[in-house]
């Protein structure tokens, strides 16, 4: 039986992981290789890196990391923030990422899906969509979160799995840093919009919060950063908690 | 000399990572000669059927990879490419293991993407390895079960994870991205 995937998410700032609410009041968090080693060992069953820092210098740095992550993990890992085209998502995928997630550049261009997935497939196409509950719809946001689309979230959804789209990455923005528990409705609504594996992020708390994300909707992955990041719910707990409810994980 | 076949398909990095981490050193190649002198080859594969086979016509590695005597590794699309037909755009496949390649037709969320574990016979490849092991596996289409089928997973059907037929050897899931078990199983191929 396919198993429920425990994702850590590094956020990556000139090569250190960092964490921050909104990307302000940043934290150090470590090196990010050593704590990706650190993940493997723990049972993580997948692994994301997103890049924070914008500049064409940090992007440099960010494929020589991504080449050294890819020489010492043995598992498979995607790697988002700033992608902006087939040659961004070349470089990546030739530096060893596994798959590349792309966000504010889908919303600005959708074309962009079907133009990496027609190149490397869509197994490799992780669409991040970071959505707010206003007045009781869910909207998509860009930049960060900081540009509403308007687009609402079931449009979206429609659009990104015509055009390739392999894997949905969604991001409650109301729920996100909070640690009160994942979305279950709004993953409940994406659950029933499209036929792509849908990892479930912010909100993530307590190992009770996977359980539950788990047994109400769809979702195939859950992913979270701070609170493995700094020790809150070690992998190897969450993992043996989930096993006892019954749940299928590795 | 281990050669990963170079057919511009994706992932070809972390099988020579893998391989590398095991130990053995290997080069990247699309020269004929070098394929044919090689101790193993892995033929490797993330992308697209259609894509993928006109790339190997290119080069000529489809004419010569299904005469080749010493152990062939193909993994995910590396399998899919090894058997008769694809229905990714209606594709002919190299037709070493005689079975086809289908679209999940499934309610269940497609890619069938994740950790799964696999039901398998006992052979030289799964050596030190229970049935407990899980493996990483992306994809979208499947080959039927055959006679050469060593070992099936399943997600909503049964289909095959690994074929066998002779010198040739093919995974559907990615040894080089399932953890320590997968290791154990490249290990296996390149000690046969």
């Amino acid at each position: 039986m396919l198993t429920k995937r425990i994702i850590p998410c590094l956020d990556i700032k000139n090569n250190r992981t960092v964490k921050g609410v909104h990307f302000l009041n940043l934290i150090d968090a470590g090196d990010p290789l050593d704590l990706a080693k650190l993940y493997v060992q723990q049972g993580a069953d997948e692994l994301v890196f997103l890049d924070i820092t914008a500049s064409n210098e940090g992007r440099k740095t960010l494929v020589n990391l991504v080449q050294k992550i890819a020489q010492e993990i043995n598992i498979p890992f995607t790697v988002g923030g700033g992608i902006s085209s087939v040659e961004d998502v070349r470089s990546l995928l030739k530096a060893g990422a596994d798959k590349v997630s792309i966000n504010t550049a889908a919303l600005n261009r959708p074309h962009l899906i079907k133009e990496i997935a027609d190149q490397f497939g869509n197994q490799c196409v992780v669409v991040a969509v970071d959505v707010k509950k206003i007045d009781g719809n869910y909207f998509v946001f860009k930049n960060g979160g900081r540009i509403n689309t308007h687009i609402k979230l079931e449009k979206w959804l429609h659009t990104v799995e015509t055009l390739g789209a392999g894997e949905i990455l969604l991001t409650s923005m109301n729920q996100d840093g909070t640690k009160d528990g994942f979305d279950i409705e709004l993953m409940q609504l994406a659950g029933m919009c499209v036929n792509l594996p849908l990892i479930a992020s912010g909100g993530a708390g307590r190992a009770s919060h996977f359980a539950e994300v788990f047994k109400k909707t769809k979702t195939s992955g859950a992913l979270a950063a701070s609170i493995f990041h700094f020790g809150e719910v070690p992998i190897p707990e969450l993992k043996q908690i989930l096993k006892q409810k019954n749940l299928p994980i590795r | 000399m281990i050669v990963i076949l170079d057919y511009n398909a994706g992932n070809t990095q972390s099988v020579m990572h893998a391989i590398n981490r095991l130990g053995y050193s290997c080069k990247l190649s699309k020269d004929l000669n070098e394929i044919q002198q090689a101790d193993k080859i892995i033929f490797p594969g993330v992308g697209q059927a259609s894509v993928a086979m006109n790339e190997l016509k290119q080069t000529g590695i489809d004419k010569l990879l299904p005469q080749l005597e010493q152990p062939v590794l193909g993994i995910c699309l590396g399998l899919q490419l090894m058997c008769t037909h694809s229905e990714e755009n209606n594709t002919l496949g190299l037709g070493i293991f005689p079975t086809k390649v289908k679209q999940f037709n499934t309610p269940l969320p497609v890619p069938h993407m994740g950790w799964n574990k696999l039901q398998f016979n006992d052979q030289p490849l799964f050596s030190g390895l229970d049935q407990q092991a899980y493996f990483y596996f992306v994809h979208s289409y499947y080959a039927e079960w055959c006679d050469f089928t060593q070992a099936t997973a399943t997600y909503d059907l049964s289909f095959s994870a690994v074929l066998q037929k002779d010198n040739f050897y093919a995974t559907q899931f990615h040894p080089e991205k399932s953890g320590i078990a997968g290791e154990q199983i490249l290990k296996n191929f390149l000690s046969l």
